[in-house]
């Protein structure tokens, strides 16, 4: 293992020295060079197309169950089908997609770069964490192969200690995933540490770096108690070990306690990168200093500590005492503190800003109201007295929706358009761009505001048929049903339009310049694609991240600074 | 300059350094490891809370004496292990491998100590869960026992990886990699194997002398 580990580190080393002055797409050819590559901007590009691809999988299957949910009846897939669609969709959008998109994608290429740094602090755990990720991946689609899982995402005991669907697979999938993830946090923490550009304090750091290192935190503390207890679930389906099946005598309620201990971070570490990619958008594309560095650097370490204070609140009708109830509630209103610092924040900074309405700003500004929505509907579920009434209905589903699709995914999409002239170095179509953002936008709300409507009325999520729920309320739920489908097919199509675009802008892109948005952090002082070594000479770090007050263009900024050090 | 610290890497500017990043990603580690196995010590604490009368029971059927006797064998090797980081550091090449040589075997040994009590335990049929076959326990000990084998089970397997680590660094010790201006690996390692240790010394009193 030495020998192969030394070998291929010599190797690379002397690939950087030949090649490292070329661009890092082509500095190497062959699937080889890429599949065993060191470099991060590869091993964000790999994950980049990894994520894309799941999230299709995933994304067809919701359309599968939109399609069902058009008419009362039971009529387009049997129950069986139902269950396993909407389970498969939800784990492979938690595991495969939203946990690796920000961070382990976008985050991979962007985050040395933005630091001045020539790679993260362990380029071989990098690499190592992709391929753990495709392996994981392997083993949660066997169980789409093997007949599916009609757990939820949730695993919960009972059920799933009992269920006759590949769950195991599904478990050790979710498991070795959840290496993948710890093993990208700690790299980005050290990264974060020790690999600054000379001049960069820690308040001198663009404001993603802060979401990147909370939401490190979140991943090397939370995770390892997710794969705790999988095994442990794995065990009690294989052995019938007895901890969290009843029959055995085992506690179900420990179950959601353990998993929600893990999976309540985890809605953080889902969010908090997104959180990272507005900030930096906002900045750039509206040419003005962030309002509340601090507060905004602050409040993303709120976030990580208080999130693992408020997994209860995913359990008020477990059966969990009164008094946990009422404190996971009142410190699950808590989060709402620096969450709301974050969006104040960024309102602000667009206050007598230089606004520029382009693909990335749009989906900035889509973020915003997104997550306002997604956000303060969560103050009704963590609020105890109306959480019973909606626990388990279509609020809840629009709810994570918003938080999740609206936030994180439209700061995803916002990001990959932001930084895509520095990943590929070409252009996308502009104008085709702003379409299909406001097109998601109100496809996304089409879709899932119809949503609000039908769980605060009642509708139970998870129900493959409504024709017999209420006499009363079939024709609302029918409308409402068949106005989120509608919803989901604009807002699928537009994003056909996007994976349009942006594949073809690779081969009939225009050239992107270094700097195309006028950006003031590191990574727009390199070439655009960055060559392997990502900056001919060491940058160093003059002024603050968002300083649109300094005049003259990053480039000669950039001939001046590396002046002064020869 | 990569030329004079062949064990510099292309990324980092120093020694200093490529040494403190590798030493926190260590202890980034290590976090993650103690989150690892906090969850089955709470797993433990909800037994015991819900079963105490079977806990007490079955804890009978451990051999303290050999829990006690692997006991003495990891904290010994934790001491070759730091006297060991402190030969690296003071660059005695010959005390460093004679060091690792006595951890690892003291390693394997615990795993020899181990593979007695487990396979008595087999024999007997104080298994997990449903695989479970001896009698004269009252209450549900296949629950202990599933304890017992998934904890102690998970540290083996930490001891085994363990043992591939620390054979590594003895390789590469041997090849003279490590120097008083380089034993970051040597030290990571040891503060793996330690912590190995300690969580043993939370195992055994809990599974071996439960009162």
């Amino acid at each position: 293992m030495s020998t192969t580990d030394t070998i291929e580190n010599t190797g690379a080393t002397h690939s950087h020295g030949s090649h490292g002055h070329g661009s890092y797409l082509t500095s190497s050819k062959g699937l080889l060079s890429w599949a065993f590559t060191l470099d991060h901007k590869r091993i964000g590009l790999m994950y980049l197309c990894s994520v894309v691809l799941f999230f299709i999988v995933a994304g067809v299957l919701a359309l599968g169950v939109r399609l069902e949910l058009m008419t009362p009846a039971g009529d387009t897939f049997s129950p069986d089908t139902y269950n396993k669609m909407f389970t498969l969709h939800g784990a492979i959008m938690i595991f495969l997609f939203i946990i690796p998109s920000i961070p382990a994608s976008l985050g991979n290429i962007v985050l040395p770069l933005m630091l001045g740094a020539k790679d993260v602090a362990f380029p071989r755990l990098n690499l190592a964490s992709f391929h753990i990720y495709v392996i994981g991946a392997c083993f949660l689609l066997y169980s789409l192969l093997a007949g599916g899982i009609d757990t939820g995402w949730t695993f919960y005991t009972p059920y799933s200690s009992e269920s006759g669907t590949a769950v195991v697979s599904a478990l050790l999938g979710a498991f070795i995933l959840g290496f993948s993830s710890i093993l990208t946090g700690m790299n980005f923490m050290v990264t974060i540490h020790k690999l600054r550009a000379p001049g960069m304090s820690w308040t001198k750091m663009p404001l993603i770096m802060w979401s990147m290192y909370g939401t490190g935190l979140m991943q090397i503390l939370a995770t390892p108690v997710l794969a705790i207890t999988l095994l442990l679930l794995v065990l009690e389906r294989t052995y019938g070990i007895g901890i969290f099946t009843p029959s055995l005598g085992g506690d179900p309620v420990l179950f959601q306690h353990f998993f929600w201990f893990y999976s309540h971070p985890a809605v953080y570490i889902m969010i908090l990168p997104a959180m990272g990619v507005i900030s930096e958008l906002i900045t750039v594309h509206s040419q003005k200093n962030i309002f509340g560095y601090k507060a905004i650097a602050y409040s993303s370490l709120a976030i990580a500590v208080i999130s693992f204070l408020v997994w209860g609140h995913h359990m008020f009708v477990s059966g969990q005492s009164e008094i946990a109830s009422a404190v996971f509630s009142f410190l699950t209103f808590a989060v709402a503190v620096p969450t709301a610092i974050k969006v104040f924040s960024w309102v602000a900074t667009l206050y007598r800003g230089s606004i520029v309405l382009n693909t990335p700003m749009l989906y900035t500004l889509a973020f915003l109201a997104l997550f306002t929505i997604g956000g303060l509907t969560g103050l009704f579920l963590g609020t105890l007295a109306t959480d019973v009434h909606l626990h388990d209905t279509y609020f809840v589903v629009a709810h994570f929706h918003y938080v999740m699709m609206g936030g994180t995914f439209i700061a995803f999409l916002g990001g990959l358009h932001h930084w895509w002239p520095k990943f590929t170095g070409k252009q996308y179509n502009e104008a085709l761009g702003r379409f299909c953002a406001v097109m998601i936008f109100l496809g996304f709300n089409v879709t899932f505001f119809s949503q609000f409507m039908l769980g605060s009325q009642g509708m139970p999520r998870r129900y493959h048929a409504y024709d017999k729920v209420s006499a009363d309320l079939l024709p609302t739920f029918e409308m409402w049903h068949r106005t989120s489908s509608i919803g989901s097919f604009i807002l699928g199509s537009a994003l056909f339009i996007v994976l349009f675009y942006l594949l073809h802008s690779l081969f009939r892109g225009k050239p992107a310049a270094k700097n195309p948005w006028g950006g003031k952090t590191l990574e727009w002082q390199t070439e655009s694609p960055p060559i392997t070594h990502n900056f001919a000479t060491d940058p160093v770090c003059e002024h603050g991240p968002y300083d649109f007050d300094v005049i003259e263009g990053a480039d000669d900024h950039h001939g001046q600074a590396a002046d002064k050090r020869g | 300059m990569s030329s004079e610290q062949p064990f510099l890497h292309h990324h980092f500017h120093s020694a200093a350094q490529q040494s403190a990043s590798a030493k926190l990603g260590m202890w980034f580690f290590l976090a993650q490891e103690l989150l690892f196995f906090g969850g089955l010590f709470v797993a433990y604490a909800f037994v015991r809370f819900m079963y105490p009368e079977t806990m007490l029971a079955a804890h009978e059927y451990l051999d303290v004496n050999m829990g006690a006797i692997n006991t003495a064998i990891l904290i010994t090797s934790s001491l070759t292990m730091a006297l060991g980081v402190r030969a690296a550091q003071i660059g005695d090449q010959r005390q460093l491998r004679l060091q690792l040589l006595a951890t690892i075997l003291l390693a394997c040994a615990f795993l020899v100590v181990k593979y007695f009590e487990y396979s008595h335990k087999i024999h007997v049929g104080l298994l997990p869960g449903r695989l479970f076959a001896a009698d004269g326990i009252a209450g549900k000990p296949q629950i202990f026992f599933a304890l017992y084998f998934t904890m102690t089970g998970l540290h083996a397997l930490h001891v085994i990886a363990g043992i591939f680590v620390l054979g590594w660094i003895y390789v590469r010790a041997g090849r003279g990699e490590f120097s008083p201006a380089y034993y970051t690996p040597v030290e990571n390692a040891g503060l793996y194997w330690h912590l190995v240790d300690l969580i043993w010394i939370f195992l055994f009193p809990l599974l071996y002398l439960v009162r």
